[in-house]
């Protein structure tokens, strides 16, 4: 077996090992890495090497997604905040981790390259700047809105997420808009070159040394499926408690949740800042993987609706329908590529400039999906569970 | 004088108007402590928008409410809950795709778990917590005969469950004052006297009740005094018999023709 085989199937195992762990918390989380090493092991052998370095990457995506989606639970499935501007906390997050992270553009690169400032700050700084920032959005939003009728906030989050959009396309010395902020640096890049990572013991080396710099999306994949993990964990906790039963009390009925004593305000407020902070983190994720970013990619229709189908699919309330709902729908996504592709010529038979606009036929098919959800599957994929508290399923 | 007579709520010339119409015209009454008293008064007398005053669901435009004596005139809702003072709704409003326990265990103020942070860095005390809230909210379903639907959604019960599911919630929070808002509409007669046991068992453990009520059956067996309002103010009040036979109450119940049959 070959080094980079070994090396590629434990970064892969990482990975398998969180899946299984949150799917099933009962283990312990060490006992997972064996069995996930052997399914690693396997796909390897089974999978053409071209083929699983997609699904590797495709799995990338699909986590931040994921985040994504998370967030979106806290806000909708848990408290029934309508939030139509995910988008606006997406680029808010994929931005700011830009900024923190890079460097100030110097020399020749600040002729055409301009940005508001570049701390150079290591990743994970970049992750939490952004979690943070988009926290504090979400305050700012919410403290005038989530006081009124729901409609409000809707209108009140589709408009800040166009607003934050549009600063980011217009505004040059903020974030070189409309051209994108490029150079945004890959956590752990220096394992698959070389390696050349400074902070890696010597002896270490060797161990990566099979890695190229095309394998990054396995290394990376560890990255973004702890962060998947440790929210999923840290939200399972939150929610399935009797701050999550607040929460759904206020989503089935806000003044009766005020008659028995409970600060609706209060508590749309923490789950609208929590959840916001989540898609942040979604953000920074989506941000350091691509590397150059535009306001391109923070379009409703791809920033926002996208997610809310992603959360319809898998199961609105259930932590782990909003994962499944990310990875299906990113997949189907990521089909209607395909499809649209195979229809082309068909297409271009009908009409001549039928063909570019195929872009919007993968929305149509998107749509459709989310229509047929709504119809023959409303609660989802995996529904919501009746009891919220944790604590009272080993009480029966 | 014993605590049985003095005033737990007093309401002082509340005022109250939508628009044009004024519901709450100056409106005055005490409800003493430990009594079941009733309110009734004619379609549009405004007795449910006196509660939602009261209860802190609108502003009043002008006057105050006294509870306990102390002044919780435009306190919000859940202020005002947490104050001793609860109610139930008309139309029952429990949450729907909720158990009737949790809807039950939602209740109790300061629970350590409505805080996120404690499930993850105290989950022992909140475990204890919600145990012991477990507990209390099987004791009141157990109280208001709806134990065996523990796990059911609460948004499948029927119309008098949920009346009963109502005073339940009310009950998990130890309240001092329960403003029930017609309790009896749309439940059965056997349902009805199990309701009415149940007030007057709560009666008993100290928990003073002012209730709106149409049903003047339930109002003559339950209530003593009766308070009558009438376009926004208090008409009468008294023993129930005595409301029974005022002209006045009969008057704006029924309208002038009342009066000039009777003439």
């Amino acid at each position: 077996m070959e080094a980079d085989t070994l090396i590629k199937s434990a970064l892969l195992a990482l990975p398998l090992a969180f899946l299984l762990l949150s799917f099933w918390p009962g283990r312990r989380a060490l006992a997972w890495l064996a069995p996930a090493l052997l399914l690693a092991l396997l796909l390897h052998w089974v999978l053409p090497t071209g083929l699983l370095a997609y699904l590797v990457s495709f799995a990338v995506f699909a986590s931040v997604f994921a985040l994504l989606s998370l967030g979106l639970n806290v806000h909708w499935g848990y408290t029934g905040l309508f939030n139509i501007g995910i988008a606006g906390f997406f680029a808010l997050g994929a931005f700011t981790s830009a900024l923190f992270t890079t460097a100030m553009p110097s020399g020749a690169l600040a002729l055409y390259s301009q940005q508001a400032f570049g701390l150079g700050m290591p990743f994970l700084v970049g992750v939490l700047s952004a979690a943070i920032l988009s926290g504090v959005v979400a305050f700012l939003v919410g403290l005038p809105t989530l006081r009124l009728r729901e409609d409000y906030l809707a209108i009140a989050t589709i408009g800040v997420a166009e607003l934050i959009r549009l600063v980011f396309q217009n505004e040059r010395w903020l974030a070189n808009g409309p051209q994108p902020l490029r150079g945004i640096p890959r956590p752990l890049y220096c394992l698959t070159d070389g390696p050349s990572c400074d902070w890696l013991p010597t002896f270490l080396h060797p161990l990566f040394a099979g890695l190229e710099p095309r394998d990054y999306p396995y290394l990376y994949l560890v990255l973004v499926s702890a962060a998947v993990v440790l929210v999923y964990l840290a939200l399972e906790k939150a929610l399935r408690s009797p701050w999550g039963r607040v929460l759904r009390a206020i989503r089935e009925d806000e003044v009766s949740a005020a008659m028995v004593g409970k600060n609706v305000f209060a508590f749309k407020l923490e789950a609208f800042v929590v959840g916001a902070m989540i898609m942040g983190i979604g953000g920074a994720f989506y941000a350091h993987f691509l590397v150059s970013i535009d306001y391109g990619h923070f379009i409703p229709l791809f920033g926002t609706f996208l997610i809310w189908v992603m959360l319809m699919l898998g199961g609105s309330g259930n932590n782990k329908g909003a994962i499944l709902g990310a990875f299906v729908i990113w997949g189907v996504w990521t089909g209607t590529a395909f499809l649209t592709d195979t229809l082309t010529p068909f297409l271009a038979a009908i009409s001549e400039d039928l063909p570019a606009r195929s872009p919007y036929l993968r929305y149509l098919f998107i749509s459709l999906v989310f229509m047929a959800i709504l119809l023959y599957r409303p609660r989802g994929l995996l529904g919501e569970e009746k009891t919220v508290s944790q604590f009272m399923e080993n009480a029966k | 004088m014993d605590a049985q007579g003095q005033p737990i709520l007093e309401v002082v010339d509340l005022v109250k108007d939508f628009g044009g119409l004024r519901a709450v015209d100056g409106c005055r009454l005490e409800v003493r402590r430990g009594t079941i008293t009733g309110l009734i008064g004619p379609n549009g007398a405004g007795k449910t928008t006196l509660f939602n005053l009261v209860t802190g669901f609108l502003r009043p435009d002008a006057g105050r409410v006294l509870f306990q004596g102390e002044d919780i005139t435009g306190l919000p809702p859940h202020q005002v809950f947490r104050r001793g003072l609860a109610r139930t709704f008309q139309i029952p409003r429990e949450h729907r795709l909720m158990s009737v326990l949790e809807n039950l265990m939602l209740v109790p103020p300061g629970q350590l778990g409505e805080r996120f942070w404690n499930t993850w860095f105290r989950p022992g005390l909140v475990r204890a917590q919600e145990e012991a809230i477990r507990h209390r909210a099987l004791e009141v379903l157990e109280f208001v005969e709806l134990a065996q639907l523990q796990d059911e959604y609460a948004g499948n019960l029927s119309g008098g469950q949920r009346k009963l599911l109502e005073l339940a919630r009310v009950l998990m929070a130890d309240p001092l004052l329960v403003l029930l808002d017609e309790p009896g509409a749309g439940v059965n007669p056997t349902l009805m006297r199990k309701l009415a046991s149940r007030i007057e068992d709560l009666q008993g453990r100290g928990i003073t009740f002012l209730i709106i009520e149409h049903d003047m059956d339930l109002v003559m067996r339950l209530c003593n005094p009766v308070i009558v309002m009438s376009e926004g103010r208090r008409l009468a009040e008294g023993p129930p018999e005595e409301i029974r036979r005022d002209p006045r109450v009969l008057e704006a119940y029924l309208g002038g023709q009342y009066v000039a049959f009777e003439g």
